[in-house]
């Protein structure tokens, strides 16, 4: 590519190889304008809610397309955080943040533990079960929903966060995969060397592995958190009581239509409730493009 | 360097547990533990209730294949639930990749801002299972919602109420599925990557045009991550459900009934666990048969490097 363009400079007369150069320039400036107009379509849903929790309620209806409230108002958010039944916002962020933290905790201890075995030992009945794991991430939840919810019933789990968070302490297919992926890259040498010291095996997790895999450990926390954060069906399922709400099932309750239906603190409140994912995306995108790249491409 | 474990002196339990044969078992436990309490059994349950009439309240009570002959022959709405949810995975997932893999290639040729773009409109993504997301999905499209609003700025006049015509609300779901190619386009930008450069090169001298290069390299390299995504987003696809529960519940006229909130509906709202999980094999069965189609038909459209 490169002696093309040297040839072509070098016999091209002087007026066509500006030519060539500001027609580059204008493919280049289309280029960035296209972009940024698809872009601007793409985030103007999440701008406008923003914006409408700043507006007071009747201009979300008559100023509705507007990005900029004419009348900036925050009393959005603190109507909005009292909640109903009793029960604020405050009460609903608790919850999602003690389930969405013990369950990223669980799968955080199991899914590294269970992707060494995976990764570096050869046993028996490996190829079986490494099989059925992948199997198992391709296993909608829908089928196993009701026999769990009866198995939970039983143990009389329903209505507490437990059938939230106990599952996660077994391992998620996904991180697992994605932990696996990242200990193949590490050179078994390291293993070999600290066997031959004495290392057990999980000597070596411990001390060698374990200290290496953090970057994967992390992406794996942070879509776990993500995802648990943004739950809604099971939640759905097993909190009944609004004082066990996570703030996805309570911001369904908020907008249903018997509860009064005032946009502006639903929208506060909805706001709210994307702030800790947007943070997540702002400071640890790097480790979100990592973890969708490396499973995407493995799979 | 003595690891904690090991103490129990050779041929004793330390080193019993630290044979391969055995540490491999120790380290998978946990997830042999949690297949067989929270996926194998609960799967064997829910093939032995979808022959039974229970409803959580009573003991399960057999009744054969009924279930199964209600579903396929006397209820309507089944169907119109299972058509439903195929006519979204079909139309949602290929345009979904079709834009995700169009605007992959855009930011293939990295600029500084590329970074930036990449993120914008990787946003909607993280953000659109939310249940914001679905409240807000429900605003947009009210007859006094922001799109009717943004349409009458471009001059038309329109009143059209999206989520309550049967014809036009099962498209405000596809449209916010396909608002959500961000991480699908990753995955490809991820694919082009890995593409050796050489290649392009090699064509460039032959003077082979950037359409053509697109459809004889870029497509050829790209259809095992293509594939990937394909089996991936047409199982989201089937079983979706937060978006129809909250956006339309099915409204109207049972036009964005998707699936699994019918079943959801059944086992959990009427008590019908049996009838629910009969939906559940079926569920099973289609997703089981797609997957397989898309892998069968793999040999003739996935590129494999080896052969």
């Amino acid at each position: 590519m490169d002696t093309t363009q040297r040839t072509s400079a070098v016999t091209v007369p002087k007026s066509q190889r500006l030519s060539y150069r500001t027609r580059k320039t204008i493919g280049r400036v289309l280029y960035h304008i296209f972009v940024i107009l698809i872009g601007f379509v793409m985030i103007y849903p999440l701008i406008w809610m923003v914006a409408s929790s700043f507006k007071p309620p009747n201009e979300i209806f008559n100023n509705a397309k507007s990005l900029i409230p004419n009348e900036f108002v925050t009393y959005n958010y603190p109507n909005g955080w009292k909640g109903f039944a009793g029960y604020s916002f405050s009460n609903f962020f608790k919850n999602s943040f003690v389930i969405s933290g013990i369950a990223t905790l669980g799968s955080l201890i199991s899914s590294p533990f269970i992707a060494f075995g995976f990764a570096r030992l050869r046993f028996k009945g490996k190829k079986l079960w490494f099989s059925m794991m992948l199997l198992t991430m391709m296993l909608p939840f829908q089928i196993i929903m009701i026999p769990q919810y009866i198995i939970y019933h039983n143990l009389g789990w329903v209505g507490t966060i437990l059938p939230l968070v106990i599952p996660n302490f077994f391992g998620g297919a996904f991180f697992i995969f994605l932990i696996i992926q990242f200990i193949d890259g590490i050179p078994r040498e390291l293993d070999e060397a600290a066997k031959i010291d004495g290392c057990s095996w999980y000597g070596i997790y411990t001390r060698i592995i374990l200290p290496l895999i953090v970057p994967a450990i992390v992406t794996c926390g942070i879509f776990s958190f993500m995802w648990k954060w943004d739950d809604f069906l099971a939640s759905l399922l097993y909190l009944n009581a609004p004082r066990q709400y996570t703030v996805s099932i309570a911001l369904k309750m908020f907008s249903d239509p018997n509860s009064g239906s005032d946009w502006g603190s639903m929208f506060a409140m909805a706001t709210l409730s994307i702030l800790p994912i947007m943070l997540i995306f702002i400071f640890c995108q790097k480790y979100l493009v990592e973890g969708i790249s490396t499973e995407g491409l493995k799979g | 360097m003595k690891a904690g474990k090991t103490t129990g002196g050779p041929g004793g339990f330390g080193a019993f547990i630290n044979r391969e044969q055995v540490a491999g078992y120790v380290f998978i436990l946990p997830f042999i533990i949690g297949l067989v309490c929270f996926t194998i059994i609960p799967i064997i349950i829910s093939l032995c209730l979808s022959f039974t009439k229970y409803d959580i309240l009573s003991a399960p009570v057999f009744t054969g294949l009924s279930n199964y002959v209600r579903m396929f022959t006397q209820d309507p709405t089944f169907w119109k639930s299972f058509r439903v949810t195929l006519f979204y995975a079909v139309v949602s997932v290929p345009l979904k990749l079709i834009m995700a893999l169009f605007v992959a290639v855009l930011f293939y040729r990295g600029t500084r801002l590329t970074a930036f773009y990449r993120a914008v409109y990787y946003l909607p993504s993280i953000m659109g299972s939310s249940v914001a997301v679905a409240v807000l999905w429900k605003r947009l499209f009210a007859v006094d919602g922001v799109i009717n609003s943004l349409l009458a700025f471009f001059g038309i006049d329109s009143q059209i109420g999206w989520l309550s015509r049967p014809d036009t609300a099962i498209w405000t779901l596809i449209v916010l599925s396909v608002w959500q190619f961000g991480s699908s386009m990753l995955v490809f930008l991820g694919g082009l990557k890995q593409i050796p450069v050489s290649l392009y090169e090699a064509a460039t001298v032959d003077g082979c045009s950037r359409p053509k290069q697109f459809f004889s390299i870029t497509l050829p390299m790209l259809t095992p991550v293509i594939f990937f995504n394909l089996i991936q987003q047409t199982i989201n696809a089937f079983t979706a459900f937060t978006q129809s529960y909250i956006i339309t519940n099915g409204k109207p006229l049972d036009s964005t009934l998707f699936y699994s909130v019918y079943m959801y509906r059944r086992s959990f709202e009427f008590s019908e666990m049996g009838y629910g999980a009969a939906m559940a094999w079926f569920m099973l069965f289609v997703v089981s048969v797609l997957t397989a189609l898309i892998f069968k038909s793999s040999n003739s459209w996935v590129y494999r490097a080896s052969e």
